[in-house]
């Protein structure tokens, strides 16, 4: 099995999240990821799901999708053309003692502190996959007490632009 | 509405007449919809009625309810379509299907809210399995009360989503033309299904503007792609360079109407063909390269034509596990050439050396083309060694039947029904036994002359089934061929056939039992008969009667216990045009379904009759 991101173009109306959803749950297909959100254009949203299966199956599911009337473009994201990039905002139990010691560890993350309470901290990161599990895994001694993560966005790499080509396909 | 209705006495002549006057007297002179290009001030309802007349329904099947109320007001004025009044929601969707599959037209269903459209589902299912055009038409709570948990309030846009190919919930009464418009576009075009339509009752009541044409807005749906010239190419040279090649054709040639050109094609090439449950009747079963239905109860030489193949032809088929049986074990000799209008189906199961893409009818129109002109510049093929082999199967192992010693065979009946009603004549089974003895021992010559539930095998489909092909054809003969379990989870429609004047042939091949699940139990479970007996006619046991049940609707009623009158009763009904007939043919209750392919073998492993295989494997 391999991680395969696909962007999925959809016509911006009510159900569009329920269909997706209902057909990846019936195929059984499984999804590691899901983010969805506008585009540049109003009626447009883009949805970045992240499935977690071999090739063949996943002619499948782009086939799948692409039957929804509702859906205008699916397009897989490859690693190496394409930038993925992951938000986290992590509640760490913290005080005075180490308090120093985990604002230096987020900052060699690049990760911004958001919130600051007498016995914890709350930390922003954004990254790809891999960092973000780095900083968790260094995080996780001092005690992780809350944890929220985005879904995966992602974006092809270049001046190309999958929204203007599906709308010149429609 | 119903007043007349109710007054006890009525024959059912006299009540279809009324019927007939009711909608006559009160169709006013509207000018149709089509031609009205100024934008018409109305209520929702109106202009849903209105959008019905202007894509062209003749025939809505329904049954009204609070939310759907308001549309049924002006639907009793509508001077084009004809609603009939059915007796259940699912027979409303079935009959929606019948109409559709009968004649490639969408059919159409209505129903009210919460319980009247949960019992479309099950139509609904089926409809996308089969792949059958119709548009169902619900009424919904009034929007402000959607999420409230309000009277006879369900989600029927989330619960349809996996069963629909699109549906739609409206509360705006602008966007009705639209949603109608675009609902049968999207249910008639590429590969067809069904759409749904929920309509909130308030969008319904509300004052609108009518104006028709509306703007279909349907960015994301490509529904044709012409097929690849490289494809078709290569398709072509591979069925030139096959030596044992077959065509696999299923129901999508029956519904882009290509049987014409399919016949073609098989004339040019002269290679055999197998036709799948759902496409009985794409191409004659008289036709000597025919070599019958493939799959679990398929003929052997389809089953092992599929089997031994160098190169499957597979033209708007999906290969279902009722085909393929064991997957892994299917056709492993065959290279795939595999054409469908939904790309998902190509490769889904069977990955396909040569995918093309489009409608059948355009794939064969250009493989024809394609082939002719090899054949001009290089000679046909020939294939004598594989026809003369595959014309061997065919004779030495015909689908038949040992005819039951006492009692009247269910194959007989079925094959006298065929013989006397001609290919002319419309046949719609239920599902089980009776459903693959009809498929089997009528001789199928004609496209949608055979119209079943095949991919969801849904039990009481062919009542309901045969009266909307019969409102979509009336002069045709059409038979119900149905079983005792099947007929009574539908029969109420009867009284919808009745009152409607529908005149369908209802033939209950009555075993007395859950015959399907009964030879599984006879073959796979010692015999061990668990909840499949029905008191039907066994020991003379009759709950129901359903001689005194037809009679009770108003139908004609016929009982046949012996092998010698089943001519008679026929000819009888076939005679009997002014009402519906039914025929409880009482017969054997061990006949067997053969050959057969259990569920997750190989089909390698096909029996001709209970314990006993061919014999070419002994020959080898």
């Amino acid at each position: 099995m391999a991680k395969n991101t696909l962007s999925v173009l959809v016509e911006n109306k009510p159900g569009v999240l329920a269909r997706i959803a209902a057909l990846f749950s019936r195929r059984g297909f499984n999804i590691d990821s899901l983010a969805v959100g506008p585009t540049e254009h109003p009626d447009i949203s883009r949805m970045t799901v992240v499935v977690d299966v071999d090739e063949l199956p996943l002619e499948q599911v782009t086939k799948q999708l692409n039957k929804l009337i509702e859906v205008l473009k699916v397009v897989e994201l490859e690693p190496n053309a394409s930038v993925q990039r992951q938000i986290v905002l992590v509640k760490v139990r913290a005080d005075a003692a180490n308090r120093s010691h985990i604002v230096e560890t987020a900052e060699l993350f690049r990760a911004k502190v958001i919130d600051v309470a007498s016995d914890s901290l709350t930390i922003e990161a954004t990254g790809k996959v891999e960092k973000i599990q780095a900083l968790l895994g260094v995080l996780e001694p001092f005690g992780i007490r809350e944890l929220v993560q985005s879904g995966i966005v992602a974006v092809g790499r270049g001046p190309r632009s999958i929204t203007d080509r599906a709308l010149r396909s429609a | 509405m119903t007043d007349s209705l109710t007054h006890d006495k009525a024959s059912p002549a006299v009540l279809a007449a009324q019927a007939r006057s009711r909608s006559s007297a009160t169709a006013k002179a509207i000018q149709t919809p089509a031609s009205t290009n100024a934008p018409l001030t109305c209520t929702g309802a109106q202009s849903l009625v209105k959008s019905l007349e202007a894509v062209g329904v003749d025939t809505v099947f329904g049954i009204p309810g609070g939310a759907i109320l308001p549309a049924y007001d002006p639907l009793m004025d509508s001077p084009t379509v004809r609603h009939i009044l059915v007796r259940h929601e699912q027979g409303a969707g079935h009959a929606a299907e019948g109409y559709a599959a009968a004649t490639g037209r969408v059919g159409v269903c209505m129903a009210t809210s919460g319980p009247g459209a949960t019992n479309l589902v099950t139509a609904l299912a089926d409809a996308h399995m089969d792949s059958v055009p119709i548009v169902a038409i619900t009424g919904q709570v009034p929007s402000a009360a959607i999420g409230t948990d309000a009277f006879q309030e369900a989600d029927i846009r989330g619960i349809t989503m996996p069963v629909t190919k699109h549906n739609y919930l409206v509360t705006n009464p602008d966007d009705i033309p639209r949603a109608i418009a675009e609902a049968f576009h999207i249910a008639g075009t590429g590969r067809p299904g069904p759409v749904l339509v929920d309509i909130s009752k308030d969008a319904l009541v509300r004052q609108t503007t009518f104006s028709w044409p509306p703007q279909i807005d349907l960015p994301g749906y490509r529904p044709v792609a012409r097929p690849h010239g490289k494809q078709i190419r290569e398709a072509a040279r591979l069925m030139a360079a096959a030596r044992r090649p077959i065509f696999y054709i299923g129901g999508g040639v029956i519904r882009a109407r290509a049987s014409e050109q399919l016949r073609q094609l098989v004339e040019l090439t002269q290679i055999p063909l197998v036709t799948t449950l759902m496409a009985r009747g794409a191409v004659p079963d008289s036709h000597p390269l025919h070599l019958g239905m493939p799959g679990m109860h398929g003929s052997v030489a389809a089953v092992t034509g599929l089997q031994k193949a160098d190169l499957l032809i597979a033209l708007g088929a999906r290969f279902d596990d009722r085909v393929t049986g064991l997957l892994s074990t299917f056709a492993p000799h065959a290279k795939v050439i595999h054409a469908d209008i939904d790309p998902a189906e190509i490769s889904k199961n069977r990955l396909a050396d040569v995918p093309i893409v489009g409608d059948c009818r355009d794939v064969i129109a250009e493989l024809i083309e394609v082939i002719t002109a090899e054949q001009a510049a290089s000679g046909a093929a020939a294939y004598d060694d594989w026809q003369a082999t595959v014309a061997d199967w065919k004779a030495t192992y015909p689908v038949g039947y040992t005819p039951a010693e006492d009692g009247v065979s269910p194959q007989y009946v079925i094959e006298r029904i065929g013989a006397l009603s001609g290919p002319e004549a419309t046949y719609v089974a239920g599902v089980g036994q009776h459903q693959m003895w009809a498929a089997q021992f009528i001789q199928y010559s004609r496209p949608n002359s055979w119209i079943n539930s095949g991919g969801l095998g849904t039990m009481g489909f062919s009542v309901p089934a045969a009266m909307g092909a019969k409102v979509a054809e009336p002069h045709r003969t059409v038979w119900s061929i149905d079983g005792d379990g099947c007929f009574q989870m539908t029969n109420q429609e009867l009284a919808t056939c009745v009152i409607n004047d529908i005149p369908i042939k209802v033939a209950i091949i009555n075993n007395s039992s859950l015959g399907m699940v009964r030879q599984w139990q006879t073959l796979f479970y010692n015999e061990r008969y668990s909840n499949t007996d029905l008191h039907t006619s066994h020991n003379k046991v009759r709950v129901p009667d359903f001689v005194k049940l037809a009679d009770a609707y108003g139908c004609e009623g016929i009982r046949v216990e012996a092998v010698d009158e089943v001519d008679a009763a026929i000819q009888r009904a076939l005679d009997i045009n002014d009402r519906p007939v039914v025929i409880d043919f009482v017969v054997h209750r061990d006949a067997m379904v053969w050959p057969m392919v259990p569920a997750g073998v190989s089909n390698d492993k096909i029996q001709i009759a209970r314990g006993g295989a061919p014999l070419w494997e002994r020959e080898d």
